[in-house]
């Protein structure tokens, strides 16, 4: 889960690290009251994406009609399909330097990363390699005062700048641990009047820790689709095409979607029903599906262990009690135990039933009247 | 042959009386995998499907010799779980469960690399070694049979799909391994490669991957360097970038990770990429005439 600029910063100033002044504002007037309080401030969008300056939504202000002109402007602008609903205005820095400083974890060593580079307020992948340092952290002991020096000794880093840098940075690890981040990202950490603070900050907090973070603010990137269909507990992505699909495991849902692309076929949405899941849920999700009006659906189930005349059966139960799933073109691909009698439902409710991938596939697209094949 | 287990491997599973390990125990046990004890806190003196269950791993071990572990509790217990296994000194933990804080993996990989454990997940579907009648784990018992390909892979219902239709073509496999889908995991791609290489049974090895993340590149430079044909296949060629595809780590971030990129570094490894999952069974086939 991402956190807003203003709630990453709340939380950091909680663990001790140095944030500018700033305040929340939901409108123009709130914005050029905050400006008189605050002095010139920098009034910034409150979105979940990244490169927000280029696309023009932060703007610098310095009397408070300048501020409320800034947000009348920003607020309600669409930022990467993002609608920005509230803006932080945040005191105007005199920044004499700009460094970058990030928390994150290495896949390869299994182990938290710190990343730091002298080149910052630049969006971290358009930093050369070499201008960049990364320095990993044992699990056991985590970052101590002295890597930190030796970072700062690398950024050119001396006297006091050296010593706040190395004290904001094992705060900063701090949080990152305690607060279950993937991570935690300072662009940049600016030199201001000779001292460090933190001007942008973006903090992520892994989705499976969540439930010891209840005191934690919570955002969401989701549709509302998606909101529905993740509240039963499924892996769900809303895409641009018109097939549905559902399938079971992520692998192999994805590989559906590759293969209906594959054939000519857009699908969308990916709906990962989840290797051993119950049917309960599995037949709401698949009614949501039907209620968005796709051109056709294909479910895609490798059984297994799953009993595939449970599967068939919650399937016809969907389509006979869902007006919009009545008449929905529908492929099932079934493959596992009692296969034959899973079969067997699905023909007699009149829905194509298949045991190839394949043959499924080309059926679902040729239905929707997609592809090469297409009438 | 087999890669991990053979005939000899006992396993202890933890987490035994809830209803996923339950189930799975029994089904491990049709199988023909020794399941020598079960641990669920609180429960020593039950039993499972007739396995003898304990309070501790500890006990387990002592008792009965299990030299492998698989964990299935809650993810967020699993954390506690992993390292009572790795203290008790089994060499072999299979995590199985999904939703296991990043944090808590890296603590628990960490433990393993001082005690020399080899961690298989979190969120795999496990193992299977058909020769050796062991599989530990979720898998589906029916899509196995004993023969030359080893399969290493990082999704569970893709491999299962992959797997029968390598059965299914006369195919069989030495070992069939999940590394799971999270983006902090034990064994990898390359750990996998090494023990294929060396077993002299396996003949061509599979590697099934996905989007997001570098595992399939850094796999590929190895490949580069192995005697044995590689046949690949991954998903997620359609899937936009920035969305998490069910897996924690199919993710395409700030342009790495792509279906592209990963294609294009095991072809240069030498590694025959399959475009379709049903070109995977053909391809190997292929190798092994080659």
């Amino acid at each position: 889960m991402k956190l807003y600029e203003y709630m990453a910063k709340g939380v950091l100033a909680e663990a001790g690290v140095p944030i500018p002044r700033g305040r929340l504002c939901r409108t123009p007037e709130e914005a050029g009251a905050a400006c008189r309080d605050l002095g010139p401030v920098a009034v910034k969008a409150q979105v979940l994406v990244g490169g927000r300056g280029k696309a023009g939504g932060i703007k610098v202000a310095d009397t408070p009609e300048e501020a409320e002109a800034a947000a009348r402007q920003i607020l309600g602008m669409n930022l990467k399909g993002y609608t920005v609903d509230t803006v932080y205005c945040e005191s105007k820095l005199s920044i004499t330097q700009e460094i970058y400083l990030s928390l994150t974890f290495d896949p390869g060593s299994k182990r938290p990363l710190l990343i730091a580079s002298a080149s910052g307020g630049i969006a971290i992948e358009e930093v050369p390699e070499k201008a960049i340092i990364k320095r990993g952290i044992p699990v056991a002991w985590g970052l101590q005062p002295y890597m930190a020096y030796q970072v700062a000794r690398r950024l050119g880093l001396g006297g006091v700048l050296a010593r706040e840098f190395s004290d904001l940075a094992c705060k900063l690890y701090k949080a990152f641990v305690r607060l279950d981040a993937e991570l935690v990202e300072i662009n940049p950490l600016a030199v201001v009047d000779g001292h460090i603070i933190a001007a942008d900050s973006r903090l992520n907090v892994d989705d499976d820790a969540m439930a010891r973070h209840g005191d934690l603010p919570t955002t969401s990137e989701a549709t509302p689709l998606e909101s529905k269909v993740r509240a039963l507990g499924l892996a769900f992505v809303q895409l641009d095409g018109d097939i549905a699909v559902m399938a079971n495991g992520a692998g192999i849902t994805m590989a559906t979607l590759d293969v209906l692309q594959h054939y000519g076929g857009k699908p969308m949405n990916f709906l990962d029903a989840g290797g051993g899941s119950s049917a309960g849920p599995t037949a709401e999700a698949l009614a949501i599906l039907f209620n968005t009006h796709p051109k056709a659906v294909l479910v895609n189930i490798f059984g297994g262990i799953t009993r595939c005349d449970e599967v068939a059966k919650a399937i016809v139960q969907v389509r006979r009690e869902q007006a919009a799933a009545k008449d929905a073109p529908l492929v099932v691909r079934l493959v596992g135990t009692n296969e034959t009698e899973g079969h067997r439902i699905l023909r007699e409710a009149g829905v194509d039933a298949f045991r190839s991938m394949q043959q499924a596939a080309e059926r679902v697209v040729a239905l929707a009247g997609e592809g090469v094949g297409a009438v | 042959m087999s890669v991990l287990v053979d005939e000899k491997t006992r396993v202890v599973v933890t987490g035994a009386t809830g209803r996923q390990g339950s189930f799975h125990l029994a089904q491990m046990l049709e199988f023909g995998t020794r399941v020598v004890a079960g641990v669920t806190p609180g429960r020593q003196g039950q039993e499972v499907s007739g396995v003898p269950v304990y309070d501790t791993v500890e006990a387990a071990v002592e008792k009965h010799g299990a030299n492998a572990a698989v964990v299935f509790v809650p993810g967020g217990l699993a954390k506690d779980s992993a390292m009572e296994c790795i203290d008790a000194g089994v060499p072999l933990v299979v995590v199985i469960s999904e939703h296991v804080p990043l944090h808590d993996a890296m603590v628990v990989n960490a433990f393993a690399a001082e005690r020399g454990t080899t961690i298989v997940g979190p969120n795999t579907y496990g193992l299977c070694s058909p020769s050796a009648r062991c599989k530990i784990g979720i898998p589906p018992n029916s899509i196995f049979q004993a023969g030359p390909v080893g399969v290493v892979a990082r999704s569970g219902t893709l491999s299962y799909e992959l797997v029968a239709s390598l059965t299914e073509a006369g195919l069989g496999q030495t070992s069939v391994v999940g590394m799971g889908g999270d983006r902090v995991a034990g064994v990898n791609f390359i750990d996998m490669l090494k023990r294929f290489e060396r077993d002299p049974e396996t003949g061509v090895v599979v590697l099934i991957g996905e989007i997001g993340g570098t595992a399939e590149e850094e796999a590929a430079e190895y490949i580069k360097g192995m005697s044995k044909p590689v046949v690949a296949y991954l998903a997620g060629k359609s899937a936009p970038p920035g969305k998490r595809m069910g897996h924690a780590g199919a993710i395409i971030e700030r342009g790495r990770g792509t279906f592209e990129s990963k294609v294009a570094a095991l072809e240069a490894g030498g590694a025959k990429v399959a475009q379709l999952p049903w070109e995977v069974a053909p391809l190997v086939k292929a190798a092994f005439t080659q």
